[in-house]
């Protein structure tokens, strides 16, 4: 069996500037696979070459198994939802949801038919009669949409489709994209910046920067085991220690020895230690753990079901950001001028050579 | 909310569209292009090129190279008429554009009230063709003037002459100059004033260091645009100038006149210079002054203050007045027996015309190129600026390059006076080889001079409406296998139509005024009305050229209201998508 889509070798430039370096990607049938990435590391360029919209300068789109990388727009199977949504002003939701379906040489009862199935869909079967102009940013959003998937695409792209919203709504049409996605089976590809986005809604992640792919991965995969220093800074918070290898996975940080299950660095390599502030033993028998680290707190920034507390441990010689529950701040006594023991989890903590490192 | 509606057949509703389909696509956008590219060829480029290349004939069309140069710039009529209209120009800038800027700060940066009242007032002239401002100063300073003392009282002997052009040329220019300075003083940033006052900063000085500056690039354009409408401006110096020559007017002399192509093609070059060179000046400033209104401003409000408000409402009165009188002069000049020794009202100057001096076919012939040259002028300029803006360029490979030239050539015509584009359509269309010759003196060809002549401003509206619309619509419309010229239709022309209207408005009062092409063109069949206020005026009937002058003027206002409440009516009609503007 085909895959959906498979990219192979993508590259593209305007003019002098190159956007896309050589993207090789292969998507199975029925998931959600997110771009993820900084401003200007190319997603949209990405999606638009897939959808025709942009032509590569070098490579090939190959979609269920047919080479379409340069085929027209028209002659790709996808559906497209923008981030301005782009909805036709003049029509009412109904005939912005039919218009890919007039002119099919299709009785007018089944073209009525299948807009109100897909209005049904989306939950707007009431609004059909209304303009674009007279919904909310969710509403347009959902009729966007619906005018993709009317002509039943084996593809869907979506270009930050959520990005419009505010936080609220944003959250709530993540869960309804997602199950709509599941429930159809229909391959989809996302455009995002928000992380938060991308772990919540995807099967899997590509996390995109300055033009290539950092890494390809479950969400877990991206947050638990990110392969490079750029998707361990961009995904999450995450303490970058300063250090030096010693050899058989020690490290030393400023006056700090650290044993961590990490080796392959040479002794006396300069490195980075990445460290999330979530990965520590805070209560327990503390005592008896290695990498143990005792520290003042500085400054307390205060995330309502929990906080991040910036610790000064002597020796490290740099501040380092942990995270408490709400009941363990209680429990524990977090509170600025504090001081406070806590041992690093060392088990997810990932170093990398400084070179590699930005 | 989403409900696990069944999913009936999804695979029905997939589109394949046939190679056929998508050819068809491909060969209008390319045909569009095409079609546009070869037409402001043959009526823009062709007939400019062809003035370049008869300048350097002789008469028997042998190259001579710069002979026809060097004959024209030692004959002793050049220097004078170079002079004359430098002059001329200058002076017209000076005047118009101070008084310009005056009104447009009483109307942006004040109190005053009834300000669309004296805005409306202060877009009259458009209304009306250049030699109306002539005669109507004529009527109120000429030899038998009701106000000739006046010109007394500033040591003016006559207003025959530089005098008479340069008020006349001041009332035809002033509403070009005033919507330049409008919108240039719409734009600024309050925050600025703001800070000057925290700083207690007097009026004067933040006058001098925010409010001018600001208005800098504005007062650049505006200078620029006055002064190229007065190097080839015409009928003024034709009809109120007297003895004074001007660049103009030798090239209407040289070619109708004496019939000598040769001299005609080298005036229309000189001419052109000077106003390329403006509009070159202009184009580079206003690529700066775009970084500064991409700036985030917050708008400023004028607050209230006594003096500065009284002062300028007595301006903005004394100017309204001023051109109520220009315009009213010509209207009650039109209906009086013997100005000025015989008031009694008459309609005789209007019968006379119609009936004996032919002013009822050239006011037809006017209507009638109105009327075609905004019908064609709105759809050639807005569907070309569709297909260069918006096709895929994908679609057009191999054909991209025409692109950019298309773009040059859609806003050269505001570089080029009307004369030289007139010049260059008689060397081309009246060449005996043309096959096109056919076309000249028609009807056409002056509708199709007029069109080219007006296509940059119409073209920027175009280009504008697009701008604001959701660059995406072509790309959801690929992707929903729609051809792109449905989407045109169904949508885009739907959502631009206000835009639209105001091009075909646009064309349409400046064909009823023009004159400056449209007088080399004209054939006795298809005289328009405001060559034939031109004739009128040198027969001696002076009364029926203002009835002429009159009537354009009340035609075209009367073709501009129709319009604005067209206008009125379709976003009304239509606000219920109209009005809140989706993301
Ligand atoms: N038509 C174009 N011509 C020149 N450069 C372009 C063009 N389109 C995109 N780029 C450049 O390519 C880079 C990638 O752009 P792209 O729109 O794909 O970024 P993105 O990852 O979608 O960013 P964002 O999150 O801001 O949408 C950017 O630096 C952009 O400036
Ligand atoms: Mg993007």
């Amino acid at each position: 069996m085909a895959y959906a889509l498979e990219l192979e070798g993508i590259h593209k430039a305007f003019g002098d500037f190159v956007a896309l370096k050589s993207i090789d990607l292969t998507i199975e049938s029925g998931e959600l696979v997110c771009f993820l990435g900084p401003s200007g590391c190319g997603k949209t360029t990405l999606l638009r070459i897939i959808a025709g919209l942009e032509r590569q300068t070098r490579g090939r789109v190959i979609q269920d198994g047919r080479d379409v990388s340069h085929a027209p727009p028209a002659a790709r199977d996808y559906g497209i939802v923008f981030q301005s949504y782009a909805l036709f002003p003049n029509l009412t939701i109904e005939q912005n949801v039919g218009y890919g379906l007039v002119n099919r040489r299709r009785a007018r009862n089944e073209i009525k038919a299948r807009v109100n199935e897909l209005l049904t869909l989306v939950g707007l079967s009431a609004e059909g009669r209304k303009f674009p102009s007279q919904l909310s940013g969710g509403q347009q959003q959902r009729v966007a949409l619906a005018r993709a998937l009317a002509i039943s695409p084996h593809l869907l792209l979506l270009d930050e489709p959520l990005s419009a919203l505010d936080a609220k709504v944003r959250e709530r049409l993540r869960g309804e994209v997602r199950g709509l996605q599941q429930r159809l089976g229909v391959t989809t590809i996302m455009v995002t910046h928000d992380q938060e986005e991308a772990l919540s809604m995807s099967d899997r992640i590509v996390v995109m920067n300055q033009g290539t792919i950092e890494q390809i991965g479950t969400p877990s995969d991206v947050y638990e085991r990110p392969q490079t220093p750029f998707v361990a800074d961009f995904l999450g918070k995450v303490n970058v220690l300063r250090a030096t290898a010693l050899g058989e996975g020690r490290y030393r940080a400023g006056t700090v020895e650290l044993d961590l299950p990490v080796d392959g660095f040479a002794a006396g390599e300069s490195v980075r230690i990445y460290l999330r502030p979530e990965d520590r033993h805070v209560e327990g028998d503390i005592a008896s753990l290695p990498n143990r680290l005792t520290g003042k707190i500085t400054a307390i920034d205060y995330l309502g079901t929990f906080c991040l507390a910036e610790l000064a441990c002597p020796g490290l010689g740099q501040p380092l950001l942990i995270s408490y529950s709400l009941n363990q701040m209680h429990d524990l006594g977090v509170r600025t001028g504090n001081e406070i023991q806590f041992a690093l989890r060392v088990d997810r903590v990932r170093v990398f050579a400084e070179r590699a490192s930005t | 909310m989403m409900s696990a509606a069944a999913r009936a057949n999804p695979a029905s509703f997939k589109v394949i569209p046939s190679r056929l389909a998508l050819a068809a696509e491909v060969l209008v956008a390319r045909g569009g292009l095409i079609l546009l590219a070869t037409g402001l060829l043959v009526f823009l480029a062709v007939p400019l090129v062809m003035i370049l290349i008869r300048s350097t004939e002789n008469r028997d069309g042998v190259f001579i190279g710069l002979a026809n140069f060097a004959q024209y710039l030692r004959s002793p009529s050049f220097g004078n008429s170079l002079t004359n209209t430098l002059q001329f120009s200058v002076t017209t800038t000076l005047v118009t554009v101070p008084l310009a800027f005056g009104f447009a700060y009483a109307i942006q940066r004040s109190r005053i009230p009834y300000k669309g009242l004296w805005r409306n007032i202060a877009m009259i002239p458009i209304l009306a063709p250049s030699l109306l401002a002539a005669i109507s100063f004529i009527y109120l300073f000429g030899n038998q003037g009701w106000l000739k003392f006046v010109i007394g009282w500033f040591g003016i002997k006559t207003i025959y002459g530089m005098p008479g052009m340069v008020l006349a040329m001041t009332f035809s220019s002033f509403p070009h100059a005033l919507m330049i300075l409008l919108a240039a003083l719409a734009l600024s940033d309050a925050r600025l004033y703001e800070v000057a006052e925290a700083l207690g900063t007097s009026e004067w000085r933040k006058f001098m260091t925010i409010t001018l500056p600001g208005a800098k690039y504005g007062l650049v354009s505006a200078c620029m645009v006055i002064f190229t409408m007065a190097v080839s401006e015409f009928g003024v110096p034709k009809v109120i100038g007297g003895n004074t020559a001007v660049l103009a007017v030798d090239i209407y002399k040289q070619v109708i006149g004496q019939q000598n192509f040769q001299i005609g093609a080298v005036v229309g070059l000189l001419l052109l210079l000077p106003a390329v060179v403006a509009y070159g000046i202009d184009h580079l400033v206003q690529r700066r002054a775009q970084a500064l209104l991409t700036a985030r401003s917050v708008p400023y409000q004028p607050r209230r203050a006594r003096l500065r408000d009284s002062l300028l409402l007595a301006f903005v009165i004394l100017i309204s007045a001023a051109l109520l009188l220009v315009v009213g002069m010509a209207a009650f000049g039109s209906l009086v027996k013997v100005w000025p020794y015989n008031l009694s009202l008459t309609l005789n100057h209007y019968t006379y015309g119609f009936e004996e001096a032919g002013l009822e076919h050239a006011y037809r012939n006017s209507l009638n190129m109105a009327v075609w040259c905004a019908l064609l002028g709105s759809a050639v300029t807005f569907t070309g600026a569709y297909w260069l803006e918006k096709t895929r360029r994908d679609q057009t490979e191999g054909l991209n390059f025409l692109r950019p030239v298309i773009r040059f050539q859609a806003m050269l015509p505001m570089a080029v006076p009307g004369m030289v584009l007139g010049i260059g359509y008689i060397l081309f269309f009246n060449h005996p080889s043309n096959p096109l010759n056919f076309l000249y003196g028609t009807m056409t060809v002056l509708v199709l001079s007029t069109v080219i002549h007006f296509y940059s401003s119409s073209h920027l509206t175009a280009v504008t409406a697009l701008k604001q619309i959701d660059s995406e619509f072509e790309s959801v419309s690929a992707s929903l296998k729609v051809p792109f010229y449905k989407t045109f239709w169904r949508v885009t022309v739907p959502v631009c139509l206000p835009s639209v209207l105001d091009i075909f408005r646009y064309y349409f009062v400046n064909a009823m005024t023009t004159i400056s092409c449209v007088v080399f063109l004209y054939s006795p069949k298809t005289t328009p009305a405001s060559v034939s206020i031109l004739q009128l005026d040198e027969a001696g009937a002076i009364g029926s050229a203002a009835a002429m002058a009159t009537l354009i003027v009340v035609t075209s206002g009367m073709v501009t209201g129709v319009i604005f409440t067209l206008e009125w009516w379709l976003v009304r009609r239509t606000q219920a998508w109209r009005n809140t503007a989706q993301s």
